[in-house]
């Protein structure tokens, strides 16, 4: 259609931006802010891709999408066709559309950058690709699977990126896969941790009907470990585990007065928010209000508390972190976002104590003002305490937003896992096998803290692993 | 989903409820608790098994309606399903033969002890269970507890029923007179307070099983962090039980109030 379109004219075109919904109207709701490329937009900038003989862009995919190929699909306008090239490689495009850091990753290695021009908006692409396939182009079950291959039973722990990618992985060759979810929806971080603003519910339940299309049985309110035992587990027949169990567990700080009503995790506030509904007026579950909330660290968690601070009506909803802006570890978009919704930044701080009244209620808090000093192990100039350089805000809700550790009842509870000191599962790094052999794990339960899209990745990685394992052990009988 | 089998009131506002669970009666061991969530938009509360029965494939809850959520809970009605119900969650309580052990509970605390002093029993303990209450209406399970302890001390602060006095009194006339050495406290925050301080005047060691606000009750949320021997524990995933002695009741009880002016 365009085939005649030369590389001089496409790359004349300038990048697509997103439409959005205007800040003052999106800070006191929770639609998603990002509205989507309309169609035209999207086949227009699907004609910016210079369609690469070696495409950079792909190997900045922790999945490894044919990124140059769907785009092509895209510009003319085979949208089914291009959806069936993401799913090729992930279980969750409109997810990974929507919550992938590109800007670090296909993106940052887009040829455009050497032309000193902005990247191929390769995720808004992607997102529009999965948005705007037809519903019925379920997850492709490959052809001509080797038989028997739905005999072999495999548990999944978890629902949440990992578990979802690998799972669908799975299906897709043909096995019997179950995932065994704690939570009373399914979707793990996905739905408790990233806010409806920025990733809506019903884009994730429309993955997970994709799945359960595919053949992925769902079991919630399931506890591997407490529910059903590493015993349990083996007598029902399951010849293969993937643990991904996520990093459930909040850190704090340890600092004077953070146990009083009023200071929480940011697990807690957002959990609160995204899964149980406090929001609404018809939920039961209550959530804290305040005019002063500070959120502390400045991470996309961070990020998402503090948006939605403001839209349970802080007046004044603050982040906390100890370095500069530039060292923030959140998506650029979720700061600049953060910034247009009236989220003030209070940078170089650090807190090193809360005060509280007679009922125990958090009332002020106590910070140190921090300079940078020389780089540290992350590269990243580290905080130094200027001397003497101390203030004390009021604040009515402090949310701590520093990170979380592996969830401890799976390494607790089975036997014969190989742990780390920080409470990791530890595997073999080329195909995510624990020490049990028939026992795999990805995600945040192996990497303590990262990235949705890293934790898809291993589920992929894990997948094609496992199925290798047990090919070779059905060749070998 | 799980089919409430049976409902019974232990008091005017203490529900007793058997619930269809086979594969938590199957898992669960004494201390450990569940948390359920009644209707779509409901809150997930933690709730501490009283009973299981295997065969049965049913575990028995005793719900005090103390807010919105336990009356809910407290209005369904045998057929009836609880939208969620998930555990068994926790450590179990660690059940030895200590020699003496003293079961010290305050009103719907009897509940969750009740499976700990049969265990206690079992192992091979003396068991002495000082039940307490506001009022007679108020002390349930006195049946139960009969038949797995040595000896049942009833106490009442208004004196209807058994002896007038809190529950420290009957704890403390017990070590008066025997060696005691160890000591379960389960009931109010404030009750397990004092218990802690009794039996630490005495140098008894004592456990006290925590209900503190919670999530999702696997490790998620932190709500129910409490301060024990000066380190924060989160009550879901290092507890329930926790050394009586080390832990911070006074934090706890303030804590358990942080949502009160948001419901």
């Amino acid at each position: 259609m365009n085939n005649e379109l030369k590389n001089k004219d496409r790359i004349a075109i300038p990048r697509v931006k997103m439409p959005e919904l205007a800040p003052d109207y999106r800070s006191r709701c929770y639609e998603e802010v990002q509205q989507g490329l309309t169609a035209e937009q999207a086949l227009t900038e699907a004609q910016r891709c210079l369609n690469c003989p070696k495409p950079t862009c792909m190997e900045g995919c922790p999945v490894g999408i044919q990124i140059p190929k769907f785009i092509k699909l895209t510009e003319q306008n085979r949208i089914n066709e291009a959806a069936a090239v993401l799913k090729e490689t992930s279980s969750l495009p409109a997810v990974c559309g929507r919550v992938c850091p590109q800007e670090k990753q296909c993106e940052s290695r887009c040829i455009y950058h050497k032309l000193n021009k902005e990247p191929v908006a390769i995720g808004y692409l992607e997102r529009y690709v999965a948005d705007n396939a037809s519903p019925q182009s379920p997850v492709q079950i490959g052809d001509g699977c080797p038989s028997g291959r739905s005999e072999i039973k495999i548990a999944v722990v978890g629902s949440g990126p990992a578990g979802l990618s690998f799972a669908g992985d799975m299906a897709k060759r043909g096995y019997d896969v179950t995932v065994f979810e704690a939570l009373h929806e399914i979707g793990g971080v996905l739905k408790y941790g990233i806010p409806e603003f920025r990733l809506p519910n019903r884009i994730v339940d429309v993955e997970i009907e994709n799945l359960k299309a595919a053949g992925v049985k769902f079991v919630t309110n399931c506890i591997i470990g407490k529910t059903l035992s590493q015993d349990d587990l083996q007598q029902s027949g399951f010849q293969g585990i993937f643990i991904g169990s996520g990093a459930g567990l909040p850190n704090f700080m340890n600092i004077e007065g953070e146990n009083l009503s009023g200071v929480l995790s940011s697990n807690e506030y957002l959990t609160r928010v995204n899964l149980m509904g406090a929001n609404r007026p018809d939920a039961d579950t209550p959530v804290m209000y305040g005019k002063r909330i500070a959120v502390i660290g400045g991470g996309n968690t961070a990020m998402d508390a503090v948006r939605t601070a403001r839209r349970l009506g802080a007046e004044q909803a603050m982040i906390v972190y100890r370095r500069s802006e530039e060292e923030m570890p959140a998506r650029l978009e979720e700061i600049h976002h953060a910034k247009e919704e009236g989220v003030i930044f209070m940078n170089l701080y650090n807190p090193i104590r809360y005060l509280g009244d007679e009922k125990g209620r958090v009332r002020q808090m106590v910070l140190q003002k921090m300079e940078l000093g020389e780089p540290d192990a992350s590269g990243r100039r580290s905080p130094k305490a200027i001397p003497n350089a101390i203030e004390t805000i009021d604040i009515d809700v402090a949310i701590v937003a520093i990170g979380v550790s592996p969830n401890p009842i799976i390494p607790q509870a089975f036997q014969g896992l190989q742990v780390s000191n920080r409470g990791t599962i530890v595997v073999n790094q080329d195909n995510l096998q624990t020490a049990l052999p028939h026992i795999y794990a990805g995600g945040d339960i192996v990497r303590g803290g990262a990235t949705v899209i890293l934790a898809m990745g291993d589920g992929k990685k894990a997948a094609a692993a496992m199925d290798e394992q047990l090919t070779q052990r059905k060749s070998n009988e | 989903m799980n089919k409430i089998i049976q409902k019974e009131y232990l008091s005017a506002n203490v529900v007793k409820l058997v619930v269809d669970a086979p594969l938590i009666a199957h898992a669960r061991r004494a201390g450990h608790f569940v948390i359920i969530k009644v209707g779509t938009l409901g809150e997930r509360i933690p709730l501490t098994i009283a009973e299981a029965d295997v065969k049965a494939g049913t575990i028995t809850l005793v719900v005090q309606e103390v807010g919105k959520s336990s009356r809910k809970l407290c209005a369904l009605q045998a057929g009836e399903y609880i939208t969620d119900l998930v555990g068994p969650l926790g450590h179990a309580t660690h059940i030895e033969h200590f020699g003496t052990v003293v079961c010290a509970c305050g009103g719907v605390g009897t509940a969750p002890l009740l499976p700990i002093a049969q265990a206690m029993k079992q192992a091979g303990n003396r068991v002495i269970t000082v039940l307490a209450a506001r009022t007679k209406d108020l002390i349930i399970l006195e049946r139960e507890m009969r038949q797995c302890s040595d000896e049942v001390i009833v106490m009442t602060d208004d004196g209807s029923y058994g002896t007038k006095g809190l529950v420290t009194h009957g704890v403390e006339e017990v070590i008066q007179r025997e060696k005691v050495d160890l000591c379960v406290t389960i009931g109010p925050a404030v009750m397990m307070k004092f218990v802690s301080l009794l039996t630490k005047k005495y140098d008894i060691p004592t456990v006290a099983s925590l209900n503190t606000i919670m999530v999702d009750g696997t490790g998620m949320c932190g709500a129910c962090r409490v301060t024990v021997g000066g380190k924060t524990r989160f009550v879901c995933v290092d507890g329930p039980e926790f050394d009586a002695h080390q832990v911070d009741f006074d934090e706890m009880m303030l804590r358990l109030n942080a949502y009160k002016e948001y419901e």
